[in-house]
């Protein structure tokens, strides 16, 4: 048994060893890695372990944090009813507006990848635009405007759907899917960008390979050539679109209002913003936020073992 | 041979073409439309090996049209009678393949789907612009129209007075926002990438780890770090000044990782072999490694512009005078009915900057994409 205790001991320390002589070897590296290894450490790690450590404390900004071990998280899951509507509309959203924002983006860019150049960049400027154009979503709120002066309503009245003004974002029953609606219009953001870049990356070689191999349609094309030259553009995408999908608040927040009717479009991420902003509730605040990582966490691991079997 | 033609003579080069620079040969075909299309057809139907046949057929026909315009017939003539080889040859089908795994109905109806929901996208854009031009009384039309009657740029004109009128001037707040911007995007290009560069090239320990920890990093969104990030800003003196949105923008996680990964794709040979020629990591990094990614710096330029450009710093700055330019405007937009056309107006200014940039920059991207060859 000390024997090998020893000799774990023995090899820890050599790979130890080997470890610091590489390190001092590579200075360099270390050199040019420093200044931003500094500030991420400074403004994204550290708030993010201070987030955690807070979750377990009762905070409120102007008394010294008490620590109340896990009161915050049982009185989230058991007390909070309305952290469950919230976590119950986050998945909704995010189960439908995730992957299908996640496969519209590459699907587009895979379609506009094969046509003329300019045709092309014309596309790539027409989808991404929604997602880069500041606060426009507001312009929903006009089409879907409560009254006889919103473009459906005014649509649906004069074909004789309806009769009264449909409540868009004061309705329950509308409210969410409304919002799904605008946040698939503006999800062809960043990953739909990588997925245009990759693809045209791909190299051209590799599809002349696949005619002799006997590749029939495009479809067996993007399952064979494409997607697995696609991988790591297919991994950001998806980090993407899991921070879209689970961040949701700024469209809901702006379309339904802050609070909206029965909480029907509250997220998470509004419920933290609730607490941390309005009621200065930093404890909680932060066990929600800490829940939301770890949702989020889950789902990338999920979607990356998904992927790795893409092209086999 | 001594009155060779100028036209033939071309046909004679680019059949020369044919066999070595196939490719370049297909592209001109897509893109150049002056491209002689007999040359072009010959080149795409040597790269289907079932017709090897046809286009040697294809090649004693240029020779007959060669011999024949020996012969002294006109030019004219010459380029007829090649014409109705070929279409003796090949049945020219309506539609041109592109590509021998492509069908022509998919391809139609893929585009006519494309364009479709091409227009369902851009028209919430198309109509944020109209609605800008709209003088007030059409935007409490009813039944509300889609496009405006009398456009005009009134609601533009009343958002500038408004904003002059303000306790701080218009051009300070723009100045906020663009120094904000540009400061914040040059560091994080800079930081980024040489950290980029060491993870993407080199085997360190510790390394990997830290890219990992980075791309779970980009899943945090704003609103999680703020009250911790408020606590560490206010230990580090930097509440209410520029830096504390400046700073954190340089270590945005997701230009890193970006960046990195398109540095993978480089060819580590290129690398090697400027270290054999004697340059030191820092002559790499500049002159080997920078020039080779500029599709990715374009890209973070863009990413790091348009989270800064609409950057409202509500809870970092707090001296109005330091303020930016997109919390004015929300305040002006927040201003009720009275102010519905100024608030069309904002959104337009909003969104006009970074859809500008990214038009710029797109073309550019694009270009270099296609140009930059690089294989390994």
């Amino acid at each position: 048994m000390s024997q090998f205790v020893n000799d774990y001991i023995k090899v820890k320390k050599h790979n130890f060893r080997v470890g610091v002589k590489k390190a001092r070897l590579s200075k360099s590296c270390y050199l040019f890695l420093a200044p931003y290894a500094i500030l991420f450490t400074t403004f994204f790690i550290l708030p993010i372990v201070i987030s955690i450590i807070f979750s377990f404390t009762y905070y409120n900004i102007l008394e010294p944090p008490r620590f109340i071990g896990l009161h915050n998280y049982l009185s989230l899951f058991l007390e909070d009813d309305i952290f469950l509507i919230s976590i119950k509309n986050t998945f909704m959203i995010a189960i439908i507006t995730g992957p299908l924002g996640y496969i519209m983006s590459f699907l587009f860019a895979w379609l506009i990848n094969e046509l003329p150049r300019w045709v092309r960049s014309v596309a790539v400027v027409i989808f991404y635009a929604p997602s880069i154009a500041g606060n426009c979503y507001v312009i929903f709120s006009v089409f879907f405007r409560g009254d006889a002066y919103g473009h459906i309503n005014a649509f649906l009245i004069n074909n004789g759907f309806i009769d009264a003004p449909i409540l868009w974002f004061t309705d329950p029953r509308y409210m969410l899917n409304v919002c799904m609606g605008v946040i698939l219009w503006m999800s062809l953001g960043t990953g739909f960008l990588s997925f245009v870049a990759g693809l045209q990356g791909v190299d051209k070689s590799q599809f002349e390979a696949g005619y002799m191999d006997g590749i029939k349609n495009r479809w067996q094309e993007l399952w064979y050539i494409t997607l697995p030259s696609m991988k790591p553009m297919l991994m950001f995408g998806a980090i993407m679109s899991i921070t879209q999908a689970f961040g949701v608040c700024d469209v809901t927040m702006a379309l339904c209002g802050y609070p909206s009717t029965d909480y029907a479009a509250r997220t998470i991420v509004t419920h933290l913003f609730d607490y941390g902003f309005t009621r200065f509730e930093m404890g909680y605040a932060c066990a929600i936020a800490t829940i939301l990582f770890l949702l989020m966490m889950l789902c990338n691991k999920a979607i990356q073992s998904l992927l790795a079997r893409v092209g086999t | 041979m001594s009155n060779f033609s100028p036209e033939n003579n071309e046909i004679r080069e680019e059949t020369g073409n044919v066999t070595t620079d196939l490719d370049q040969n297909l592209d001109n075909l897509e893109t150049d439309e002056t491209f002689a299309p007999e040359a072009g057809e010959a080149a795409e139907a040597s790269l289907e090996p079932a017709e090897f046949t046809v286009s040697d057929e294809y090649k004693s026909s240029l020779a007959e049209a060669i011999i024949s315009s020996e012969d002294g017939t006109s030019k004219k003539r010459a380029g007829k009678k090649k014409k109705d080889d070929d279409e003796e040859v090949y049945k020219k089908p309506l539609i041109k393949r592109r590509k021998p795994n492509r069908s022509v109905a998919g391809d139609i109806f893929l585009y006519i789907f494309l364009a479709f929901v091409a227009v369902v996208m851009f028209f919430p854009i198309v109509y944020a612009v109209e609605s800008a031009l709209k003088p007030l009384d059409e935007l409490f039309k009813f039944p509300p129209k889609i496009f405006a009657q009398n456009p005009t740029l009134d609601n533009f004109s009343d958002l500038f007075v408004t904003l002059s009128k303000s306790y701080v001037s218009f051009s300070r707040y723009l100045f906020n926002t663009v120094f904000i911007t540009f400061m914040g995007t040059a560091g994080h290009l800079f930081i980024a990438s040489m950290a980029a560069f060491v993870l993407a090239k080199y085997e360190f320990p510790g390394g990997k780890t830290f890219f990992k920890v980075v791309t779970v990093a980009m899943m945090f969104t704003g609103y999680v770090t703020g009250i911790p990030n408020y606590i560490i800003m206010s230990k580090l003196g930097m509440i209410d000044t520029y830096w504390s949105i400046i700073i954190p923008a340089f270590a945005s996680p997701m230009g890193l990782f970006l960046m990195k990964q398109f540095m993978e794709g480089l060819p580590t040979s290129l690398i090697e072999a400027a270290k054999i020629d004697g340059a030191t990591e820092w002559k790499v990094f500049t002159s080997i490694v920078m020039p080779n990614v500029k599709p990715a710096w374009l890209t973070l330029i863009i990413f790091s512009v348009q989270g800064l450009w609409n950057n409202k710093a509500s809870a970092l700055i707090y001296s109005e005078e330091m303020k930016t330019l997109p919390y004015a405007m929300q305040q002006i937009q927040a201003g009720g009915i009275a102010r519905t056309g100024e608030a069309a107006a904002v959104l337009v200014v909003l969104m006009v900057v970074p859809i500008t940039i990214f038009i710029f920059s797109e073309s550019q991207i694009l270009e270099t994409m296609a140009s930059s060859g690089l294989k390994d």
